[in-house]
């Protein structure tokens, strides 16, 4: 069986597995905690999505929320004015149609503050797409039949367990096989030395560009899939904040490690709840957590600049406890 | 016409402050090839500095006049500037030859860390606090519509002295000539027996000091100080010291000057929202048109 | 093998969060005190208000346990933070409705946060107050639906918008009024727009309309605009933060017409220090006076004085009592904790005394009472007029 083939087989796998984790889920979980899950998988989304392109290709955006805000304002508004009253679609239907519109129009503004600003080095880069992120908060805010300052709101709530672990897994799919394609191995050399890539005839712009559009896609669906739960999205929500721990859960995770990302994703979004209760100094400890991450990111980048999981690979950690290790020779480490 | 020149005023004396922030930004750029996102984050420091030394009986008991300001004007550039110093030292030398992607997460991080801990209820508190005054308010000019307030005097004086008293210590003193000399090539400069090490402390505490005066002037215009305040005129700064041409030190007055302006003359004639993405457009205006910047040198990135 | 992986581990995980989340979740059903959940903002941009709504509320429970509690119970608030944002605001109202199982949900200053908490209490069916959401759409859907289980003790939008246009028409016989709205803020639009409706109804003029965003501080481009044309007075419906900061910097430029504002004004720094003077003989509307020298009232801040070191209690303190009031009072007249029995008590609250007012909830859950309108006059909030719906 052919390597492609044979990630169809992992992808359908794990679709069941979502659907088939849905229904014991669903009736033994309290809505509390289906509702911890939710965001989880929604922020794991975010988190991969951003590793596309902080990760894969070594390029640092600061304005995801900007690409999530997008695509939870158009699908939320297409929900809400326009598709409002139609009849004779059914609820998923209408709910896929909306999902990808986000997704698109954060795309196309992907690809519009990408191919000018994506022939910037990092540092500008990443002031350039913290500035983008300001840029449409102000201008949500300022666009009266979006709500203005109050949002959206009166949303329906058609996100489930099953929709956001489904285009979880569709996101793995395909960031893991884009890796193994010609275009990851564009991605890598971009990452690993934009310069000599370069040099080779490597159209590094071309890469950066693709890697942006299609995390921006993502974090747009995810963007689609938070209003879609929440019931009311709102300018504030997507500010500069929002961006920032979406790039916390890719450095911690291991840039370029969608596994080790996925997990930062659950644990950062898992910890604050886990956190509410516990005072430290009369102050409950979730109000540490800004100040644990930086600390955190501070102490990586001197000792482990590559993340709690930044070169693990599953497979040859699996292959470890095979007598012949053979997973070794595997091809480099990509993930 | 007077509305227009009201606007200009205010602009410039905005700007002014902008420029004091971007030296500190240049300066280290200059050095070290690298933006120190913390920058901004000092300079608020530099504000809380001010509100606790003007919080002091003694301070109090001076009232305010020219006694307290040389004083809050004292601590606020020491403190910052020696707050820069320990930064560097403790999240940036560790990672001097390490790639520049590495470098920037830290300062970041560091950028965090002072916001998010400045929130504690037991460090500096979340709350705005207001800034006591430093001297008395009075109005200079009033020519029609037109008003000039001593403050807006206070700011060019003390923002122009302090870019010419920074030129100077870089012409005319011996560790000026090793800071043109490192920022021209770092390695280079170590060979020929330059300490580049003390350097780039030195840097650090001018540049953070620069910052530290410039917290306190625009703490005396804008009396509400909060952990976050840093970031936005953080950024301001750092597109005026892009705009000037990066590593530049006329450039970087110069840029924070326009920036100044330019977000005063949006707010007051376009949309006083927009006065932020103003500021974002120019910068990528700017880095597509011309990268090296008004002032700056071109250059290509070495291998 | 990944994806299997990746199975295990999402397994693994969800596992762990139901072991984790479920500690000492159940078991209060028959017990002997009342819970009632507080969703608030404690931490981030609105953590001022939260806090001291939960504060007035904390006051109210010592005054009602002490009382001997509502039907023999004690009543017991659990907080929980909403960090400000949509999404915390929708897990804090989750947990406590289906973790805590708390009797009434209060909640939120921001309208934004109490919208996304009303449908989880519209689906869970269990009643929910908020204090101070002023947004009309809290209770009645976009789709002009009144929400079953939400009320609100405080006015709405429109109605502090209308008191001070008519207050500033027939008052101060303003005719030209300019306008300065925080664009970053819901509740600052909102009485922005209801002002300028009524306003121009009564053949006023608004002159110019400027708007700014919260944590700015520089509003002189703005103000410098607005001198331009020469206003009466000024309509600044933000947060006491900038109005501050707002009101200097109007001064420095020469502008003398008053500021007019809303009750997000209510905070003593207005009377402090350097921003006194510039604030000296401006209005604002509010839910009550600090001045007013009723025994109620005057009870009440004594005794939040004593319980809070010293601090004056601010609107939103006074909103959260009265909303800890009602709801004991709707349990009391209900004579159960059952939900759609409190629900319809507490819509059958009338006439209720509370520190902001004689309340009334109406058909459309909002309560209805008169606003006042207060004076800065010496450094201290005197009272002006009252304004009656």
């Amino acid at each position: 069986m052919s390597k492609k083939n044979r990630s169809y087989i992992y992808l359908l796998v794990g679709l069941v597995a979502v659907v088939g984790l849905s229904f014991p889920l669903e009736a033994s979980v309290n809505s509390y905690d289906m509702r911890i899950i939710i965001n989880i998988g929604i922020s794991m989304i975010l988190a991969a999505s951003l590793n596309l392109i902080n990760g894969f290709t070594g390029q640092f955006s600061l304005g995801h929320a900007g690409f999530m805000a997008i695509g939870a304002y158009t699908a939320s508004a297409l929900t809400t004015l326009v598709f409002g009253s139609a009849e004779g679609v059914t609820q998923e239907l209408l709910f896929l149609v909306v999902l990808l519109a986000g997704g698109i129009t954060a795309a196309i503004a992907g690809l519009l503050i990408g191919i000018p600003s994506l022939r910037l080095k990092g540092d500008y880069l990443a002031i350039v797409t913290l500035g983008f992120g300001e840029i449409i908060r102000v201008i949500l805010q300022n666009i009266e039949p979006l709500g203005g300052s109050l949002g959206i709101s009166g949303i329906p709530r058609y996100t489930t367990f099953i929709w956001t672990f489904g285009i979880l897994a569709v996101l793995i799919f395909i960031s893991e096989n884009l890796m193994r394609s010609t275009y990851g191995r564009g991605f890598l050399a971009t990452r690993d030395d934009e310069i000599a890539a370069e040099s080779v005839g490597v159209n590094t712009t071309k890469y950066k560009v693709i890697a942006f559009v299609i995390g921006a896609f993502f974090a747009g669906v995810a963007g689609g899939l938070y209003g879609h739960y929440n019931s009311l999205i709102r300018p504030l929500d997507f500010g500069f904040l929002k961006s920032v721990e979406i790039v916390v859960m890719v450095i911690l995770g291991g840039m370029g490690s969608t596994w080790g990302v996925l997990l930062a994703a659950a644990l950062l979004t898992y910890l604050p709840e886990a956190l509410r209760k516990i005072d430290l100094f009369g102050v409950s400890l979730s109000d540490f957590r800004m100040t644990i991450y930086s600390l955190a990111l501070i102490l990586l980048m001197i000792f482990r600049p590559q993340g709690l999981l930044g070169n693990f690979n599953p497979k040859e950690f699996a292959g470890r406890f095979k007598k012949n290790g053979q997973s070794k020779k595997s091809k480099p480490a990509v993930s | 016409m007077e509305e227009f020149l009201q606007q200009l005023i205010n602009g410039l004396s905005l700007g002014a402050i902008y420029a004091l922030i971007a030296l500190g930004y240049t300066m280290i750029y200059g050095v070290l090839r690298f933006i120190n996102f913390a920058h901004g984050d000092v300079f608020m420091i530099g504000t809380y500095i001010g509100f606790y030394v003007l919080n002091t009986a003694f301070v109090q008991s001076l009232g305010p006049g020219a006694e307290t300001a040389v004083i809050v004007f004292l601590a606020a550039m020491v403190g910052c500037g020696l707050l820069g110093v320990i930064i560097e030292f403790l999240a940036y030398r560790p990672l001097r030859n390490r790639p520049k992607l590495t470098v920037l997460i830290t300062a970041i991080g560091v950028s965090f860390f002072l916001e998010y801990t400045g929130q504690l209820p037991f460090v500096f508190g979340a709350d705005p606090r207001t800034f006591p005054t430093v001297v008395e308010k009075t109005t200079v000019l009033q020519a029609g519509g037109l008003v000039i307030d001593s403050y807006q005097i206070i700011i060019f004086v003390v923002a122009i002295a302090l870019m010419l008293g920074l030129r100077l210590l870089i012409m005319k003193t011996r560790i000026g000539t090793a800071l043109r000399a490192s920022s021209m090539n770092l390695k280079a400069a170590s060979l020929m027996g330059i300490n580049t090490n003390a350097v780039i402390s030195f840097t650090f505490f001018v540049g953070s000091a620069l910052a530290g005066a410039g917290a306190i002037l625009y703490a005396m215009s804008y009396p509400k100080i909060n952990p976050l305040m840093g970031i936005l005129p953080g950024l301001k700064a750092f597109i005026a010291a892009v705009l000037g041409g990066i590593g530049n030190i006329l450039g970087a007055a110069v840029g924070g000057f326009i920036i100044g302006a330019a977000e005063t003359m949006t707010a007051g004639y376009i949309s006083p929202t927009l006065r932020d993405a103003i500021v974002f457009a120019i910068l990528i205006i700017i880095l597509i048109v011309k990268p090296s910047g008004l002032f700056g040198r071109g250059g290509t990135e070495k291998v | 093998m990944r994806k299997l992986l990746f199975i295990l581990l999402s397994g693994l995980l969800s596992g762990g969060i139901i072991s984790c989340g479920n500690d000492g979740s159940d078991g209060g059903e028959e017990s002997d005190v009342i819970k009632i959940g507080h969703f608030a903002s404690m931490q981030g941009d609105i953590a001022t208000f939260g806090q001291q709504t939960n504060n007035g509320m904390l006051l109210a429970v010592e005054e009602i346990n002490a009382a001997g509690g509502v039907l023999g119970k004690k009543i017991e608030l659990k907080t929980e933070d909403t960090r400000s944002t949509t999404q915390d605001a929708g897990l804090a109202a989750e947990k406590l409705i289906s973790q805590d199982k708390v009797t009434v949900l209060l909640g939120e200053v921001a309208s934004s946060l109490s919208l996304v908490a009303a449908p989880i209490a519209e689906r869970e069916k269990v009643p929910m107050v908020t204090p101070a959401s002023t947004n009309p759409e809290v209770t009645v859907d976009k789709n002009g639906n009144v929400r079953k289980y939400v009320f609100r003790v405080c006015f709405i939008d429109p109605f502090q918008g209308k008191v001070m246009a008519k207050f500033a028409k027939e008052n101060l016989n303003a005719t030209r009024v300019a306008i300065l709205k925080d664009n970053a803020n819901d509740y600052s639009v909102g009485l922005a727009k209801n002002f300028q409706e009524t306003f121009v109804g009564m053949g006023g003029e608004i002159i110019a309309e400027q708007a700014y965003e919260a944590k700015q501080v520089d509003f002189k481009s703005q103000l410098t605009a607005i001198k331009a044309m020469n206003p009466d007075a000024i309509y600044v419906p933000g947060y006491y933060t900038e109005v501050s900061l707002i009101a200097e910097q109007a001064r420095d430029l020469g502008i003398t017409a008053p500021l007019l504002g809303g009750d997000g004004w209510d905070s003593p720094e207005l009377t402090k220090g350097k921003f006194k003077e510039a604030l000296e003989g401006c209005f604002f509307s509010n839910h009550y006076s600090v001045e007013d020298t009723t025994a109620l009232v005057k009870s009440f801040t004594e005794k939040y004085a004593k319980m809070f070191n010293g601090e004056a209690p601010g609107a939103m303190s006074a909103l959260g009592y009265d909303a800890m009031y009602i709801v004991a009072d709707a349990i009391k007249r209900a004579g159960s904790t059952e939900a759609e029995a409190v629900t319809k008590a507490i819509g059958e609250t009338r006439d209720f005394k509370g520190i902001t007012g004689n309340i009334t909830i109406n058909s459309q859950h909002n309560a209805e009472k008169s606003a006042v309108v207060l004076q800065i006059k010496d450094g201290k909030f005197t009272y002006f007029a009252t304004v009656a719906p």
